[in-house]
């Protein structure tokens, strides 16, 4: 790259900052700012102007993906928020789906709503199932409503009717009407989240409008700072889906923030994909307080269109709220370097979801904490070296590991301390497993058949283990992992996905009306994206279709050109083959009998991202010679079942097509890299570690 | 004493293996979730999936499920084991079921087990469960007289012989269901979820070594079953009774049980119930199995999994009565009764464990069946639609009632945009009911309000499936009876609570779902309690 591009993430712990000036990239993390987040971008990007030795006025992009959104839906931190919902619904986010989901706690609380229910105002006025109006929309209701969202001081308004994906009409009355007596930000969704399913759909423009005021005050500080130090350069933000949009649209759509930095880390490992010319990637993120999986194709992060967040109850699924935008689609589980051991009533070792955190953090920190985390179980089987941990900046005392983990497990279940670390890495690599299995699975897949990418702190000491459990052949550790997500948006296209709901029966298709909606979509999708870019536009035109009666959609890729009504049989001809992929075979058996199952499109997504030149091609180096393994430690190999001599080398030692054959501890600043007996490691030419079976030969 | 290394390994790995079954069973789950055709798979989640070993006890079940399949699946493999014989056991085999008595209770689940073989093998089961929307007869409904009335009997037989289906049986059904299409659906679901379980379950036989699950099982079993005695032996020891009136079809019907706790033991016995009943309502004992063991369960060991070894140490009994029916009585809505019966056991619980229970709710779904048709003359659609709907959870000591929330079941509801878009339906009114929780210093959880009309130019006639409107849920250590639930026209025609019904074109049906009991004296509750549930107009200013 020649341009001068800065990446900035605000995490939880760390603000990250990675600057990339002229294809030199420089990085550095800070701790994050809860009172003034954008204070700790300004100093980030203070060290690596002065490290590149450049002025902040020749910046000439800067990327920003920040996790605000989310904390501020869980720590829920909002604006006082009103909904205004069709009548006879305004307890939708609520009710919710009316189930528990945990069956057999009786004590079990369900989430409270965003939108507290002397909050919630409704108004007649319906919209049908096809679009139609069946009741029009009551004004002066409205007009009584906004003057008292006026009186009562709201500092933000959503709006959510049944049916309004179908058809936005009254939605959009409703907005002028109040947005005519009150002059706080109004979301609607139809424009936030166009998609069928109104717990899903209302939740989403509730969580859009709570944190709307906060992100656009926070935005606007963070370009007057910006340009208070110098730079003069447009600021995009990255969103959930992984592309840029401008801080203008992220200001009226902040809950397409939501996610965002994890998405970058997402983009950051399919630009490795890429580069290595790898179409079938899994990457692996592991970091102080949870683990992400997600699924990369053909360089691309395969995307989802809901999700879930702030789980309330042990990251178990259906705890949280819902979020139906575009987003890169991963499976977090709550294991990470901090997550805590402990026993079950079975005599069960279970890890997390309960962290550490960075205070007290893991037992081993010596900062109070005493229960056993994950870094512990590490400490002691012999992966981290406790002088050289995070560079020499934290003394690990293998001590108090040792202790924590007889005291909460070991003792419990009459094991040894080596045994019982054992145990707990085990655990939590067989549910990062199972994690990763499942969400292969769901998207019709075979995880072994991919090449795993590692990024985070704590991912590069599980990587191998995990490789070994899913069967996978090579795994790869990329330079400046730390910081993979800031780098990630350096990568990341000028990109936007625009979706509607509209469910169309393939033998009642209508060539003309299907184009038009296309269309509309496109102008959508690109309207974002020339607002970051003037060059080629790519667009991916995906219809997520079922068999008539079924609940769940698979997607399926069409062509970009206009449809005729002969199309109708490479649709279904599509979809079959699609179906088959995902769930063995297609149905065919009804067929037969003349009156086949009918299929439908619900939704119709266009994605739109410029043109990217690819990154410069790497071929992958197995390796020339091996190693002699020079100093070693004794660690533990869980293939073998014990503690072997293990060789430990300096990454910055290593040299292009070096191999050291495993066991190895591959040791670094940061991090270190586990490199177990089944398996070699070699360095490639871009500083990449890749782990490579031992069988598979030089 | 301390374990050899060899011991200590050999324990976490029996450890990580026991996770690993758990996933495959979430895995086969998920399939049947994904590939279903009715909107109560799909949508509600009403599905149960298990491992199970040769001797067909349940290893492992998904997470994903209720307990009405999830505990009647864990008996019906063993009939399937004995009715089709080893010897005609082949690899790529399903064998499927409907019938009441030895799958889940009524036609309209059909149960799947397909045995998982190991090269030539037989190394466990793979079953599921899932109920479909359509099985012939009557319709879904109390108001047949015998089971012959209810639908097509699948009796225990072949879906598929080695990967072969059996195009006969699918021709029969095809015959006989009103949805041939989307039933027919849903068998291929079923058998694909059983395949997938079993795919996953040779790679993870193979990866680590294995040749049979007898090693896993036995540690599964042991560690369960001492886990579970631990808690049993932490009851207090005795037989504590108590009664329940429910609405019936047209007459209430009494239930009765005894939860007896002995040593490393406990049965319920329904002595004392009502007698079989002339409708469609009546329970097989199998179902009532499930959710008195679920019932148990929640409160003597709700962190223990759910498998063979947990299940076997709670027992029931019954003389032949409306929750000990046999063939070839009607049971079609047998879940209503069903619903109940928690309530029922939780109740004689409740003086063996006096502040540890919750006091009774809207304890049975409010489900209904829609079949909605153009008025005579006009130009419109068909459709059966099923609606899954909640009432108020009774509350708990310490915490109030949830509003709105399925117990003892375990499904969701439909989202409103997706049932209008399956049929003529508007939905005008889907929202918290006012004033129908029971009181107490935890107050119970409301029920909701559903109005329901025909789309333009359309009628329907609907199956009630309702229940505690002439028997309010009761509150608990003097907390006061929940709210009753009705069925009535916007005109205010009463609607009876179980059969099938008219409701003209231009008329809405509304029904107002019972809100939960509360518990404890009211006069506990706290002022901030109170103020927060006037702010929020769970209690309106008319309401008391």
């Amino acid at each position: 790259m020649t341009g001068v591009r800065l990446g900035a993430d605000i995490g939880g712990t760390f603000t990250d900052i990675a600057l990339d000036c002229r294809g030199q990239l420089y990085s550095t993390k800070v701790l994050t700012n809860y009172a003034a987040p954008e204070q700790a971008i300004l100093d980030g990007i203070a060290v690596v102007l002065r490290d590149a030795g450049i002025t902040p006025a020749e910046l000439e992009i800067v990327i920003h993906g920040t996790t605000l959104a989310t904390n501020a839906l869980i720590e829920r931190r909002g604006a006082r928020t009103a909904l205004v919902t069709t009548q006879g619904f305004r307890d939708v986010i609520e009710m919710r789906t009316e189930s528990r989901f945990e069956q057999y706690d009786l004590n079990l609380q369900l989430p409270t709503p965003l939108v507290p229910r002397e909050d919630r105002f409704t108004v007649s006025g319906r919209i049908g199932a096809q679009g139609q109006e069946l009741q029009p929309l009551d004004e002066s209701a409205l007009e009584r409503i906004a003057d008292h969202i006026a009186a009562e001081g709201f500092g933000a308004v959503a709006i959510g009717f049944i049916h309004s994906y179908m058809n936005p009409a009254h939605e959009r009355r409703a907005r002028e009407i109040i947005a005519a007596r009150v002059g706080v930000p109004i979301s609607i969704s139809s424009e936030v989240s166009p998609q069928m399913r109104e717990f899903e759909r209302f939740n989403t423009v509730c969580a859009n409008a709570y944190v709307r005021p906060q992100m656009a005050d926070y935005l606007a500080r963070l370009q007057v700072r910006l340009k208070e130090m110098g730079a003069t350069c447009p600021v995009f933000m990255i969103h959930s889906g992984g592309g840029l949009i401008s801080v203008e649209t992220a200001a009226e759509f902040p809950v397409r923030l939501v996610e965002s930095g994890p998405a970058g880390g997402a983009i950051f490992a399919a630009d490795v994909a890429q580069r290595f010319g790898l179409d079938r990637v899994v990457s692996y993120d592991m970091g102080g307080t949870t683990a992400k999986i997600c699924l990369i194709e053909d360089f691309q992060p395969r995307t989802a269109r809901t999700f879930e967040v702030a789980r309330t109850y042990r990251f178990c699924k259906g705890s949280g709220m819902p979020i139906s935008i575009p987003v890169i689609e991963m499976i977090e589980i709550g294991a990470g370097g901090g997550s805590i051991a402990w026993v079950d009533a079975m005599g069960r070792i279970q890890t997390g979801p309960e962290s550490a955190g960075s205070e007290p953090g893991p037992a081993c920190y010596q900062r109070g904490g005493e229960r056993p985390a994950i870094t512990d179980a590490d400490l002691v089987l012999g992966k981290l070296d406790p002088e050289n941990f995070a560079g020499g900046a934290i003394r690990l005392s293998v001590d108090n590991a040792r202790g924590a983990i007889l005291r909460d497990v070991g003792d419990k279940l009459n094991l040894p301390a080596e045994s019982a670390a054992f145990g707990i890495v085990e655990v939590v690599d067989e549910n990062m497993a199972n994690a990763a299995r499942v969400h292969a699975v769901e998207n019709g897949k075979n995880i072994s058949d991919n090449i795993m990418i590692a990024f985070g702190g704590a991912a590069p000491l599980h990587a191998a283990r995990l490789c070994e459990k899913l069967g996978i052949d090579r795994c790869l550790i990329p330079p400046g992992a730390g910081v993979g997500s800031a780098i990630g948006f350096l990568r990341a296209p000028f990109g936007y996905e625009a979706l509607a709901s509209k469910v169309v029966r393939l033998s009642e298709f209508d060539a003309g009306a299907f184009n038009a909606l296309v269309e509309g979509l496109k102008t959508t999708a690109e309207g974002f994206v020339r607002a970051g870019t003037q060059g080629a536009i790519l667009r991916e035109i995906t219809a997520f279709m079922r068999y008539v009666g079924q609940g769940w959609e698979i997607p399926v890729t069409l062509p970009d050109r206009p449809f005729t009504a002969a199309d109708v049989a490479m649709l279904r001809d599509s979809f079959r083959d699609n179906y088959a992929q995902f769930f063995g075979r297609a149905i065919d058996g009804p067929d037969q009998a003349g009156d086949g199952l009918e299929i439908e499109i619900v939704t119709l997504s266009v994605k739109a991202q410029d043109e990217r030149t690819a990154p410069e091609r790497l071929a992958i180096t197995t390796g020339t010679s091996v190693a002699d393994a020079p100093a070693s430690r004794p660690v533990f190999d869980p293939a073998r079942g014990e503690t072997l001599p293990t060789a430990v080398v300096d990454r910055a030692a290593m040299t292009h097509g070096t191999r050291v054959s495993g066991p190895a501890v591959i040791v670094e600043r940061e991090t270190a890299t586990v490199v177990t007996s089944p398996f070699d490691v070699v360095m490639q030419a871009d500083g990449t570690l890749m782990m490579i079976r031992k069988e598979i030969a030089a | 004493m301390t374990p050899t290394p060899k011991d200590a390994t050999r324990e976490i790995r029996m450890q990580v293996m026991w996770n690993r079954l758990i996933s495959v069973v979430e895995e086969q789950a998920l399939t049947l979730l994904r590939t279903a055709f009715s909107t109560s798979v799909r949508e509600a989640g009403d599905l149960s999936a298990g491992v199970f070993d040769p001797q067909g006890r349940m290893l492992a079940q998904a997470v994903t499920g209720t307990p009405g399949h999830v505990n009647t699946m864990a008996e019906a493999v063993l009939h399937f084991i004995a009715e089709i014989g080893r010897e005609r056991m082949l690899p790529g085999d399903t064998y499927v079921t409907n019938d009441p008595w030895k799958g889940t209770g009524h036609l309209h689940d059909i149960t799947m087990v397909s045995p998982s073989f190991l090269g030539d093998q037989l190394v466990g089961f793979f079953a599921c469960t899932a109920h479909v929307v359509d099985v012939g007869g009557r319709g879904f409904g109390a108001d047949g007289k015998s089971v012959y009335e209810e639908g097509i009997q699948i009796p225990i037989m072949k879906f598929a012989e080695s990967g072969r289906v059996n195009h006969d049986l699918v021709q029969i059904i095809r015959a006989n269901v009103r949805e041939p299409n989307q039933v027919v659906g849903d068998f291929y679901s079923l058998a694909a979820c059983n395949d997938v379980g079993h795919r996953r379950l040779i790679e993870m036989m193979q990866e680590i070594g294995l040749t049979s699950l007898d090693d896993l099982g036995e540690f599964i079993f042991t560690r369960t079953r001492a886990a579970t005695l631990d808690r049993i032996a932490a009851l207090p020891k005795g037989a504590w009774s108590n009664e329940l009136l429910t609405d019936g079809y047209d007459q209430p019907v009494r239930l009765a049980a005894t939860v007896e706790i002995a040593d490393g033991a406990v049965n319920v016995d329904f002595t004392g119930s009502d007698p079989v009943s002339r409708w469609g309502i009546n329970v097989p004992i199998i179902y009532t199995k499930a959710y008195a063991c679920y019932a148990l369960k929640c409160v003597v060991a709700p962190d223990i999994p759910n498998n063979w070894a947990s299940l076997d140490l709670f027992t029931i009994s019954s003389p032949v009565n409306i929750l000990n029916a046999e063939r070839p009585a009607p049971v079609s809505v047998r879940h209503v009764i069903g619903h109940l019966v928690p309530d029922l056991v939780l109740g004689a619980l409740a003086k063996a464990l006096p502040g540890k229970v919750l006091a009774e709710g809207s304890g049975a779904l409010w489900n209904i069946h829609i079949s909605a048709r153009p008025q005579t003359g006009q130009d419109g659609r068909r459709a059966e639609i099923l609606m899954f709907n909640s009432g108020g959870m009774g509350a708990r000591p310490g915490l109030d009632g949830l509003s709105a929330t399925a117990f003892p079941s375990g499904v969701m509801t439909m989202p409103i945009e997706a049932t209008e878009q399956t049929g003529p339906i508007v939905v005008w009114r889907k929202e918290l009911r006012p004033d129908s929780a029971g009181d107490g210093e935890y107050r119970g959880g409301l029920g909701q309000v559903i109005e329901i009309e025909a789309a333009d130019g359309h009628q329907f006639e609907f199956s009630a499936m309702f229940d505690r409107i002439g028997h309010p849920p009761r509150g608990r250590n003097g907390g006061a009876d929940g709210k009753p639930g009705s069925a009535m026209l916007d005109d205010g025609t009463v609607m009876r609570p179980k059969g099938w019904q008219q409701v003209p074109a231009g008329r809405r049906l509304v029904l107002n779902l019972p809100g939960g009991g509360g518990y404890g004296d009211p006069a506990a509750r706290s002022d901030a309690a109170r103020k927060n549930d006037r702010t929020r107009g769970y209690i309106t200013e008319d309401g008391k």
